[in-house]
């Protein structure tokens, strides 16, 4: 378990904004600001925070498929940012990323066995027939009948779709996936099948996830460890149970209160949060989260808090971890 | 390239012939041929082509060949439609006349889609500065002054023909296609499917060339057949300015020329009508097949 498979390490991806008469930088919208994280072999990262916290960035800049601006991807213990075009082209057969859209994700003009035989093509693995093969193994595995294989993507429903997106990112046998918000598309009864079919997927293939979500409920599901972004900065990071359990960053509290319960007889405290995320461009000073935080103090105004271990395994960016809302 | 796609293909059919599926051309070739003016459009273009390209079949009068006995004669049986001043023979000068026209439209137009594919892939494809740098002059080529080019290019050769009427139109009229092109890279560039490709390792050719450029094929189609539509006319208006093809070269824009004077028109509408008849079916025919293209590429565009 403890093998470190992915070291992410203070990476950073500021956009310039542009504007005025020469089309200057006036500023930077920070999307990802500072973030580090080590995902382990086998297991399942879940980074959530609400939309425009800056997690699809983050997946994205991971893959360099957006350039990170600073900061240190070490991937099976190399620098994957020091790599040349070519080398990161032979590279990417061990990442691959599962997208929101399955309507967007397919070329619309490739039939499913062009799109799952491609890979490995451009790889120049196996020949025509053993291609052919796989794919319609992969096909069976992912819960779609080969004898589909000559369709095209508008044949088929979302979840199908979405299938095929799992299926051409599993053909090269990668090591690290990430799911961006691979479920947020889908109807709620394709949504559980997807993520069963997941983590099937994940113990057959021995996969590590990163699974970006806003769904908390997918995420405490399906995660061993939660990330908890908040305006392009890490606020908390704990295992699964210790997040949902013992939250300690008021805007994880607040987060979780409003996940809904299927119980009309629990009744929960809601934290509310006023007010609208600011804009990541122009970021509250010392906690970017004092702005709306319940519990903010003159000190959080002032200092950016540490990210500190309150217990093994429990990280948190917050002067007053743990206080009551 | 092409090796590749029919080795995928070859894959495809080895493998799978339970359940075809229909691709996105074909679903569109579909709805074009259930379209009926497209269907007309086409028929019409396909029998004006055929006329011009086999005119010998219909006449044995040469278009360069006048008949010097007999100038500026009227229909008869030996003339159909007359003879011009110079004893050339109206019949053959329409039948013939279209290969001019026809070749300086499709050529022209073909010309303008691959350098502004070219040109505005580019562009889409690399963004940034590039980009900016590509579209200002795309800017200053957008102003620069058509008609004075062929005028200039006249000068100095001291004569005219189609190629070099095509030529003008190529070099001059290819911004407008870049810009279009270039604004669909720029949004296909961004698509989850392209940057897919990026992720499984492809390379950029085969970014560009299998998953970006095909996309946009629907788009071309469109944009060619308008042009084409757009460019018919061109060679009958530059003629008319005396910017044309020479008056002894057979084209319909040539004949109008001939005939554009207040007497001709008044007194020889036999000579006049047929070219202005074949003009106007020409450009209807290919701007009903153009918009038969666009309905059928992308159903919701119809209004």
């Amino acid at each position: 378990m403890s093998n470190v498979l992915l070291d992410v390490q203070n990476i950073k991806k500021y956009f310039p904004v542009r504007g005025g008469f020469l089309k200057t930088v006036q500023g930077h919208v920070r999307a990802v600001d500072g973030v580090s994280l080590q995902v382990n072999e086998g297991e399942t990262l879940g980074i959530v925070g609400e939309s425009g916290c800056g997690k699809s960035t983050l997946g994205r800049s991971i893959l360099r498929l957006i350039e990170p601006t600073d900061g240190k991807i070490i991937f099976e213990g190399n620098d994957i940012r020091k790599y040349s075009h070519a080398q990161m082209r032979a590279m990417r057969k061990k990442m691959q990323i599962v997208f929101q859209d399955p309507y967007a994700s397919l070329n619309p003009r490739y039939s499913i066995m062009q799109t799952l035989t491609e890979p490995m093509y451009v790889h120049g693995l196996y020949n025509g027939k053993e291609r052919a093969e796989r794919v319609r193994a992969l096909m069976q595995k992912v819960g779609l009948d080969p004898s589909y294989a000559s369709r095209f993507p508008h044949e088929f429903s979302g979840g199908q779709r979405q299938r095929i997106g799992i299926a051409r990112a599993l053909v090269l046998n990668p090591k690290l996936m990430i799911l961006d918000e691979p479920v947020a598309a889908l109807d709620v009864s394709v949504q559980s099948q997807v993520i069963n079919l997941l983590e099937d997927v994940q113990k057959d293939f021995n996969l590590t996830y990163l699974f970006v979500a806003y769904d908390l409920s997918v995420v405490k599901h399906i995660s061993n460890r939660v990330l908890v972004m908040y305006l392009g900065k890490m606020a908390e990071l704990a295992t699964s149970d210790e997040l949902f359990f013992n939250p300690l960053h008021p805007y994880s509290k607040a987060l979780l209160s409003a996940v809904p319960v299927p119980n009309p007889e629990v009744r929960k405290e809601r934290v509310i949060l006023q007010g609208d995320i600011p804009s990541p461009a122009n970021p509250p000073s010392g906690c970017v989260f004092h702005t709306r935080c319940p519990i903010a103090k003159e000190q959080c105004k002032k200092e950016v808090p540490e990210w500190r271990e309150i217990q093994t395994g429990h990280f948190v960016a917050c002067h007053y971890p743990g206080e009551g809302v | 390239m092409a090796s590749d796609v029919a080795k995928m293909k070859g894959e495809i059919t080895k493998a799978h012939k339970a359940v075809r599926g229909r691709s996105p051309l074909q679903l569109a070739m579909g709805r074009f041929m259930r379209n009926p003016l497209a269907v007309a459009g086409s028929i019409i273009l396909l029998i004006i082509i055929f006329i011009t390209v086999f005119a010998p079949l219909f006449t044995h009068w040469s278009p360069t060949n006048p008949d010097i006995m007999n100038t500026d004669a009227g229909p008869s049986a030996l003339h159909w439609l007359g003879t011009d001043s110079n004893g050339y023979d109206n019949m053959a000068r329409v039948l013939y006349g279209g290969r001019v026209d026809l070749t300086i439209a499709f050529a022209a137009s073909i010309m303008v889609m691959v350098l502004g594919t070219i040109y505005g892939g580019i562009s889409g494809f690399l963004g940034g500065w590039v980009d900016n740098l590509l579209m200002r002059f795309v800017d200053i080529m957008l102003n620069f002054p058509f008609i004075s080019l062929v005028l200039v290019l006249e000068a100095i050769f001291n004569t005219s023909n189609e190629w070099m009427l095509i030529l003008v139109v190529g070099l001059t009229a290819w911004p407008g296609a870049a810009r279009m092109i270039r604004g669909v890279f720029l949004q296909l560039r961004e698509q989850d499917y392209v940057i897919g490709a990026v992720t499984i390792g492809a390379s950029r050719m085969r970014i560009i060339f299998r998953h970006i450029l095909p996309n946009t094929l629907s788009l071309l189609t469109v944009l060619v057949s308008m042009s084409v539509a757009g460019y018919v006319g061109l060679d009958a208006g530059l003629s008319f300015l005396g910017l044309g093809v020479p008056p002894s070269v057979a084209s319909w824009g040539a004949m109008l020329n001939t005939y554009s004077d207040y007497i001709s028109l008044s007194t020889k509408p036999y000579a006049w009508i047929p070219p202005v008849v074949m003009i106007v079916l020409t450009i209807l025919s290919i701007n009903f097949i153009g918009d038969g293209l666009r309905d059928a590429f992308d159903p919701q565009s119809r209004s």
